[in-house]
């Protein structure tokens, strides 16, 4: 049966989670401009506090005092709920990711993940099925040609890239055996899973790519086409909530990459964890998933400053004609090799 | 029973039921869809809450994600949201509501006429539904049945590109396709 304290420990581990990723949310747009300027050769903005590190607060103040304008024959329901429908999956969606094993405080140990559940993987699916529905309905609910267009672009680029993006996810399954994300992590103690699941990794890091809209499969948002794709009309508190979704999502999907290829809170330096002092950064734990997922994040904003768009014809091309049969011939070579090998 | 039990399955089949009769009263078809993609998350968390994570999730994955998507994509493609008031085929509601009638008959019938007492169902073990022994059923006991509703599925696939392709030379539209690359067929 379920305890008071149970409850309390789910309620504040939820809302550590939440506030780590708005958080998180604020600086990865101070990290993205400021590698993106280092890439361009310019200093990023450096104004707002040491090092410009207030500038995600001012934009944010600058954000709540914007008029907010909602376009006549809009749907005004939906366009409101768009926004809403967008946010809450990329919230919810890192929720079975363990960043670590256990910490001992005050006397109790508590586990450093919200929940250990047997189908996390399907969870992860079913959380980023549902997110198409507020990108294609801000578009929708616009009135607006080209937030309509970037809607039905973003549908169709999800829906084809979902399916890579599944197949991936079952190299890692096949290999430990199970869904929980625990266990993915537990079976990378001694190889991570892209060592044996490079198609997969890559596979992943694509998919994943379109999957969150960033470049070089923005198409939804293509600024010199579609002006803004679906939220081209939206501005405001409203417009931050797609900013804030879209941050997030990467972030989430940085941690589920991590978790499932790249050890997750494992530490690959755990033999140097004797040391004295400073042997605790060696060992497992939360900050080698914020490391990895740092990294992860420093190559999505590199990609973004390199490679320009690509066409919306070469992306169905890619998703249905090379990344869906690689990703069922990676499925089927990885269960054959490990009926073959015996595991 | 418990009072947090009962109130979790009376929102979630009060939600169930009026998304459902949403689905059908509402004029916009746009808004029709959104009212299915609630109802199946509704019956996903019902699945979760009977203890069947993996049919919650599989629900919700391809009911509520991928199928309602295709339906509101083609809805916002061709722009019908509005639907017709009239209906081409005359005296369905008459018949719809006749069929409602029997049925509600039928279960006050039942309750009435019933010889058995009503008892609690008996609990299932709690690994009844995990993905393991699901996978299990599916590749022994129902292999046939499975592996039939995949063909059917291809052969579904198949027909709708058959169907879709254009007959006669085609022309390569400039910069997608190539024109040294014939379409066979």
């Amino acid at each position: 049966m379920v305890t008071a304290a149970q409850i309390w420990e789910w309620v504040i581990k939820s809302l550590i989670i939440i506030l780590v990723l708005t958080g998180g949310f604020a600086y990865v747009t101070l990290y993205e401009r400021k590698v993106l300027a280092r890439i361009q050769a310019r200093v990023g903005p450096n104004r707002a506090g040491p090092f410009g590190l207030l500038q995600p607060v001012a934009d944010g103040i600058k954000l709540i005092f914007k008029e907010e304008l909602t376009p006549a024959g809009a749907d005004k329901l939906l366009f409101t709920l768009a926004p809403v429908i967008t946010v809450i999956p990329a919230l919810v969606v890192t929720a079975v990711i363990p960043w670590g094993e256990s910490v001992t405080l005050f006397g109790k140990t508590y586990t450093l993940y919200l929940t250990d559940v047997n189908v996390a993987i399907l969870y992860i699916m079913a959380v980023t099925s549902i997110s198409v529905y507020g990108i294609a309905l801000a578009g929708w609910s616009s009135n607006n040609k080209y937030a309509t267009l970037g809607g039905l672009r973003a549908t169709a680029q999800m829906i084809s890239y979902e399916l890579a993006l599944g197949l991936s996810f079952v190299g890692p399954i096949l290999l430990t055996g199970s869904m929980s994300m625990l266990e993915i992590v537990r079976a990378q103690q001694k190889l991570w899973f892209i060592f044996l699941q490079p198609a997969g990794f890559v596979l992943f890091l694509a998919a994943s790519l379109a999957e969150v809209n960033r470049a070089p499969f923005d198409m939804p948002e293509a600024e010199q086409e579609l002006t803004a794709g679906y939220h081209a009309e939206y501005s405001g508190m409203k417009f931050a909530l797609f900013f804030m979704a879209e941050y997030i999502k990467m972030i989430a999907v940085s941690m589920i990459g991590a978790t499932l290829f790249l050890g997750g809170y494992l530490s690959p330096l755990t033999m140097l964890s004797g040391l004295p002092v400073i042997g605790w950064l060696f060992a497992s734990g939360p900050h080698w998933l914020f490391l990895k997922v740092a990294l992860w994040l420093f190559f999505m904003i590199w990609v973004r400053a390199t490679l320009p768009r690509i066409r919306y014809d070469r992306l169905m091309q890619l998703g249905w004609k090379i990344m869906f049969p690689l990703g069922l011939v990676n499925v089927i070579v990885t269960a054959a090799v490990i009926v073959l090998a015996g595991g | 029973m418990d009072i947090g039990v009962l109130l979790v399955y009376g929102i979630l089949g009060l939600t169930v039921i009026v998304s459902a009769v949403g689905l059908i009263v509402s004029r916009n078809a746009l808004y029709s869809a959104l009212f299915l993609v609630v109802n199946f998350v509704a019956v996903g968390l019902l699945y979760l809450a009977l203890g069947a994570p993996f049919i919650a999730f599989a629900q919700v994955t391809v009911y509520a994600g991928s199928i309602m998507v295709l339906f509101i994509f083609v809805i916002m493609l061709l722009g019908a949201e509005n639907l017709m008031l009239d209906e081409p085929l005359r005296g369905q509601r008459a018949l719809g509501i006749l069929l409602v009638v029997i049925f509600l008959a039928e279960i006050v019938l039942y309750y009435l006429l019933r010889t058995t007492p009503l008892q609690a169902i008996p609990a299932i073990p709690q690994t009844f539904a995990s993905p393991a022994e699901i996978g299990m059923l599916l590749f022994n006991r129902y292999l046939l049945p499975f592996e039939v509703t995949a063909f059917i599925l291809l052969a579904a696939t198949v027909g709708a590109i058959l169907l879709s392709k254009h007959e006669g030379p085609t022309r390569p539209k400039p910069g997608i396709q190539k024109p040294e690359t014939p379409v066979e067929g």
